[in-house]
């Protein structure tokens, strides 16, 4: 049996029992060296202030928010954690449901409560040493409608995918597409802190272009994002400004073409896709290149277990999330701790594809069409970048399904439409094959990095 | 193009992906026999708003719905006309 190296207790006794002094978390305006909080803080030395509390993590800044996040955990009793596209209307009734008494932000709040300010800088200050806490995180993941779901984890639980015998190499420099305050960003921040290297954050609001830029100059080795995200880097000519070691994708389906565009901008990156979600954290990894995941990932492999229910994809492991916060969103996992992922996959030749979210089903005359299986054919299109299939009201079968279709960079396809309907005619049962297809100039990408769907 | 040669034109296309022995686009021609199926329609009408600007189906209420190829035309010609 393999030895597992000790986990965490806290972030912030992890780093301050190993060697930091070479490495960095990077934000768009400044950098912060790890090893600073050995003898430091972000929080002015009033993380005490904060022991045992319920806290909102409210920073527009990003680095602010991730030193306050390693300064907390252990500390605070609560950590919520607000991601920068949080509505302000919603924001009272996620601090009554979690209890929040007190708020890190770098921004004016308002309110009564007690307020520390984060800072994206680590001064030296002396503050006492509190009581460990197993510190509870919530993390926001956006509903499909009104109110964000709340969703309980801790540090064992985001931290239980970590192999900590892997990524221990000093040379490596993490970059995620994602906001760290997001489950697959989340992921990324604490390998980049639990391994030994640094990690450059990105910024909400920064141009794509910008953003590439920045990551080359640090030197990225280890990238990830949604498809979505790395669709909308490789239409930027700064896309061939980095090169990294390592490519990851998760939060979305990866499909053949994206993962065939990767392999062709990195030839030398190794590049994986990671199925993970807020709620069942992350299930697994393929690192074959190949879309889907092979069927004998199903049953239990190490600490997880996956399942197939009604074409859904259930799973139960130590990465799951606790529960919901509010009993609105329902049960997180039912009575066998399996949670229902929504994902629906079909089974092809010993290899499970992912057909798209139980939830996005468009009825065409009753018969079901995913949105994204029909992507995943569209995209296969060498002119194509990205696409979004949606459904159209139709009197006859009641909804017809119809395509958005982004074309690379500099590609011209003068006869696009026919070519791209031969292609899902040839692939796909005529219900499946898009009544209309549309060129259009950009796919809106939520802040997730996840293409914006509209609801049915 | 008139909305008679457009609706034919679309039905072309449509039946074009199909394949198969197809009957001429005749004012008599039974809807349903032109090689198009339901779906076929559907994706016909959903074509011609998007051509024509059109979707006589869900903006009035038709009581019978047409059967020939003319009838289908006329419903279109009818929605075009300025009321």
């Amino acid at each position: 049996m393999k030895m597992q190296p000790n986990r965490p207790e806290s972030l912030r006794s992890w780093l301050t029992s190993h060697d930091a002094s070479r490495r960095f978390l990077w934000g768009a305006q400044a950098g912060a060296c790890l090893g600073d909080l050995r003898h430091g803080s972000s929080l002015g030395g009033r993380r005490q202030e904060l022991a045992g509390r319920s806290v909102l993590v409210a920073a527009h800044d990003q680095l602010a928010a991730s030193l306050a996040l390693i300064e907390l955990d252990g500390v605070a009793r609560r950590m919520v954690i607000c991601p920068p596209d949080i509505g302000a209307g919603q924001l009272p009734s996620v601090m009554a449901k979690s209890g929040v008494d007190a708020v890190v932000t770098d921004h004016e709040f308002g309110g009564d409560l007690l307020s520390v300010s984060a800072t994206p800088a680590i001064t030296q200050c002396v503050d006492q040493e509190s009581e460990h806490l197993p510190t509870e995180w919530v993390l926001l993941s956006s509903g499909t409608s009104g109110a964000p779901k709340m969703i309980l984890h801790n540090l064992a639980s985001l931290t239980a995918p970590i192999d900590l015998s892997k990524n221990q190499s000093t040379d490596i420099i993490w970059g995620t597409f994602y906001d760290i305050r997001r489950y697959g960003g989340m992921q990324i921040f604490l390998r980049a802190l639990l391994g030994t290297g640094s990690m450059i954050l990105s910024s909400a609001g920064e141009p794509v272009a910008d953003h590439l830029v920045r990551l080359s100059r640090h030197g990225v080795t280890h990238l990830t994002g949604t498809p979505s995200h790395w669709r909308r880097a490789l239409m930027s000519p700064q896309a061939h400004a980095i090169a990294p070691r390592y490519v990851r994708l998760s939060g979305e389906i990866p499909d053949q073409a994206i993962l065939n565009s990767l392999q062709a901008a990195y030839p030398d990156a190794a590049i994986g896709h990671a199925f993970a979600s807020t709620e069942a954290g992350v299930a697994f990894e393929v690192n074959d290149d190949l879309a889907g995941f092979p069927a004998e990932f199903l049953g239990v492999r190490g600490d997880v277990e996956m399942k197939i229910e009604n074409d859904t994809l259930h799973i139960r492991s130590n990465r799951i999330a606790k529960r919901y916060l509010d009993g609105e969103h329902g049960v997180l996992a039912d009575g066998q701790g399996f949670v229902d992922t929504g994902d629906v996959v079909e089974l092809r030749e010993g290899r499970y594809y992912f057909l798209g979210r139980k939830n996005g089903v468009i009825n065409v005359g009753g018969m079901k069409v995913y949105p994204e299986e029909v992507e995943a054919v569209i995209n296969r299109h060498p002119a194509v970048r990205m696409s979004m299939v949606r459904s159209r009201k139709n009197f006859i079968t009641g909804a017809l399904v119809c395509a958005d279709v982004v074309l690379k960079e500099g590609s011209e396809a003068p006869d696009l439409n026919n070519e791209v309907l031969e292609i899902c005619r040839q692939n796909l049962p005529p219900h499946k094959v898009p009544a209309t297809i549309r060129c259009v100039a950009a796919l809106e990408v939520a802040a997730a990095g996840k293409l914006v769907r509209p609801r049915a | 193009m008139s909305i008679q040669s457009t609706i034919v034109s679309q039905i072309e296309q449509i039946r074009g992906g199909a394949k198969k022995d197809l009957p001429a686009l005749t004012d008599d021609l039974v809807l349903l026999d032109s090689g198009l199926d339901s779906l076929g329609i559907a994706v016909l009408v959903t074509r011609l708003e998007d051509v024509l600007g059109l979707d006589p189906f869900t903006e009035s209420d038709i009581t019978t719905p047409p059967v020939t190829l003319g009838e289908f035309i006329r419903v279109y010609e009818n929605a075009a006309k300025p009321s």
